[in-house]
Formats: C-alpha cells, structure tokens, sequence
C-alpha cells in the first residue's frame, strides 16, 4: 500500500513536471521578414508607416499638438522643442510588424538629435542615430546604435524618408515615413578560417 | 483495485506536491539588493509611476485587465504586437524632479518556464534625459515575484484586490550579472555604455486594474563617454 502511494505520487509529479515543461506560455506571432540581400553585402529591409492611421502618439512641449489630444505631457521649459512619437511599423506588404518611437530635438544644449527605436516582437529591437541634416536627395542617413534580439551582433545603416503623398486613395493614408535598413551580421568569435589563417601567419 | 485507488490517490498527492513546491520554490527568489549599489561609475537613479493610468500613455492589444490610457489611444490588436505593452513615462531624478521622458516597449518572451518559475518579459527602454540626451536600454526582466506576491494573492482574495508590501529587482539578464545592456545615443551619452537595473516597489494592486499604487526605478551606471 505504502509502496503504490508513492509511486503514485513519483508519478503525479514528473506528469505534472512534464506538463508543466511543455505548456508554451507565449507563442508570438510571426511574419516572414521582407528582406532583400544588397549585391554589395548587407540585409536590407524596408519599414513603412502610414500616416496617420499608424501614429498612436505625438507628445511635444508647450504646443497643443499632442495625440491623443489629452495625454498630460510635461509642460517643463527644458524639453525645449523635443518631441517623442510612437508609431505602428509596416513591413513592405503593409502587414503591421511591430513598434517604434522616434525622438527628436533640435534645441538640446549638448545638439540636436533625431533617433529611432523599432520594436519587433519574437525577433528583437534596434536602435538607429539619424544624421539631424537631410541628405541633398532628401532623406536622411543614419547608423544602428545597437540591437537586440535577431539585431544584437548586427551592425548597419540606416536610411529615413517622409513622403507627403501616397497613391491608392486610403483617406487613412496621407503620407508615409518608409525606414530602410541595411545591416550585416558581426561575429563574436572568429570563424575557424580565420582562425587557422591567423595561426599560420604567426608561423 | 486497492493498489489502484493508492496509486491514483499518490497520483493526485503527487500533483498537488509539485504545484505547492513550485509556487513556494524558495530557491528562485528574486533579488531585492540591486547587483549595482557599489559601483564607482557613473550612476543615474530615475523613478516613475508603475500605475498605468498615471502614466503619459499605456497601450496593449485592448482586452487585458489594465485599461489603455488615455481612452482614446490606438490599441496594439494585430496579430505580431498582441503580447507587447507600451508605456510612455515621465521620469524623474532622485530629487523628486522631471529628468526626462521613458518610452518602455515589453513583449512577453517565449522563453518563459513555470518550471524554472521564469515569467520572462524582453523589455527596452528608449530615454530621453533633458540637457544630457538618450540612452537605448535593453533587458530580461522576469515577473514571476510580482505573479506569485501580488497578482495571485489579489485573484485569491474577496476584494479581487491586494495591498501590502512589494520590492524586487525584475531585471535578469541580459548579462552574466543580471543586469540590463546600456547603450549611449545622443548628447552627453553619446559613445557610452553601462548597466542597469529596473526595480519595482508596490502596495496596491486591483484586477480589474492592475496596480493602483506603485513605483518603477531604474539604475543606470555609466562608463565615461568618448565626448567627456
């Protein structure tokens, strides 16, 4: 009797510790990324957001331009014209990807700056610098800062542009931010070619 | 049949066992000690409200307990953002001052176990401190402390609701230390790096609204800039 109590309770608990292994919590959705190979090396991906219908907030001092129109943002002299947005992102078949924000400031003491921050669940999050002039094409050039994720041994460029007309018609889209990236992996340890490489110069 | 009804009552013991073992594990308690309170570098210590409608802006896919803030702000209801949760934040310095602005993005993480008592949050902090610039932030944080003291307590309750004392640091990684990878954009960050810890110190929290009366923190240790 003793001996079949325990073994049924050994058995309770390694079910219950399989089970409990095996349950996923979080099954994240995901989207084939849109990415095309540049001949000169690099992935290079393409993000869109259509505005408005993907901006979700506009916070900016001492101007009643905010979004939504009652969020209560600091009405501190400091922030100067800084301005922080948050977007919804676009891959390239308007299928939405992820979050970013973008914060700007052209009267910071220590300079202007112009940055993004693209959150992509179940793959990772970068961080991209923007040069604060346009390039004479118009868009603006930028670098990744640093990544996590898929983006953490990336590292890149990155490529800003606002187009005030969109064609198709959709009230919903009046303009369009298109965010290009062009990264390439980094190894953290050297490939064993280069490795074999390095030892045999030293011989 | 004796043996079967002790081994199918052994089984139900065993069950029960294991779920009061892994809910009182006292082997995965989180710490409450920053792993950075002694360091010589430079230190940043910013607060904010953990209160979703006293922050600038909360939003998540619409249907969880804590209502988006303000009413009228777009909800993250498709499919590949459904798990994250956006906050916007004013922070303030250890003086009780605004120092800045914190964009948090948290996105529930597949790698999260009840086994290992591991409810992982990937979660990014995009800064902005007036007159100094950004800082780009990225963590591990695991909620199993705040599920197992304050979110299961308060479903247990009558009230639906609890109140009492909570601290734990939620960050856990990614380093070796766990600790969370800092990264200097603008300004007088520019070039640096450092760690950081997010913290989360509560007395109140309701289900139909999440936590009523608590207080984020973040510590964030420097190495000199290129720029100073």
């Amino acid at each position: 009797m003793g001996k079949t109590l325990t073994v049924g309770i050994l058995l309770g608990l390694g079910v219950a510790a399989g089970i409990t292994n095996s349950i996923s919590l979080v099954d994240l959705h995901r989207e084939p990324s849109q990415i095309s190979v540049q001949a000169n090396g690099g992935n290079v991906e393409t993000f869109r957001i259509d505005l408005p219908r993907d901006r979700i907030f506009v916070g900016l001092a001492g101007e009643q331009k905010t979004l939504p129109a009652d969020i209560d943002w600091p009405q501190d002299a400091r922030f100067g014209n800084f301005q922080a947005e948050l977007f919804k992102v676009r891959d390239r078949n308007d299928v939405v990807v992820g979050v970013a924000s973008r914060m700007a400031s052209a009267s910071e003491p220590t300079g202007a700056f112009i940055e993004w921050v693209l959150h992509l669940p179940a793959r990772g999050t970068l961080s991209l610098h923007m040069d604060v002039n346009p390039a004479p094409e118009g868009h603006r050039n930028g670098r990744m800062l640093a990544g996590s994720g898929e983006f953490a041994t990336m590292v890149g460029e990155a490529r800003e542009q606002f187009f005030s007309e969109v064609a198709g018609g959709d009230a919903s889209v009046q303009g369009r931010i298109e965010l290009i990236t062009i990264l390439v992996g980094t190894f953290s340890e050297p490939l064993p070619d280069e490795t074999a490489d390095a030892e045999a110069d030293e011989t | 049949m004796k043996h079967v009804i002790s081994i199918a009552i052994g089984f139900i013991l065993g069950i029960v066992l294991f779920l009061v073992g892994m809910y009182f594990n006292p082997f995965v308690e989180q710490l409450s000690v920053s792993p950075l309170a002694v360091t010589d570098a430079r230190k940043l210590e910013l607060t904010f409200t953990a209160v979703a409608n006293e922050a600038i802006l909360y939003t998540d896919h619409g249907e969880s307990n804590i209502k988006p803030h303000p009413d009228r702000v777009a909800e993250l209801w498709e499919a590949t953002i459904k798990d994250t949760r956006v906050t916007v934040n004013v922070l303030e310095d250890s003086r009780g001052q605004v120092a800045g602005i914190g964009i948090k993005y948290a996105t529930d993480s597949e790698r999260s176990s009840l086994l290992k008592s591991e409810i992982l949050v990937d979660s990014t902090w995009h800064l902005y401190i007036v007159g100094q610039g950004t800082l780009f932030i990225e963590q591990v944080e695991n909620h199993w402390s705040y599920l197992r003291d304050i979110v299961i307590p308060a479903r247990w309750s009558s009230g639906d609701n609890w109140r009492g004392t909570f601290f734990r640091i939620l960050t856990r990684g990614p380093t070796a230390l766990g600790t969370a990878v800092v990264t200097g954009g603008a300004g007088n960050f520019e070039g640096a790096s450092g760690e950081a810890v997010e913290s989360l110190t509560a007395s109140a929290y309701a289900t139909n609204g999440g936590l009523a009366a608590a207080e984020g923190s973040l510590t964030i240790t420097l190495s000199d800039s290129e720029s100073d």
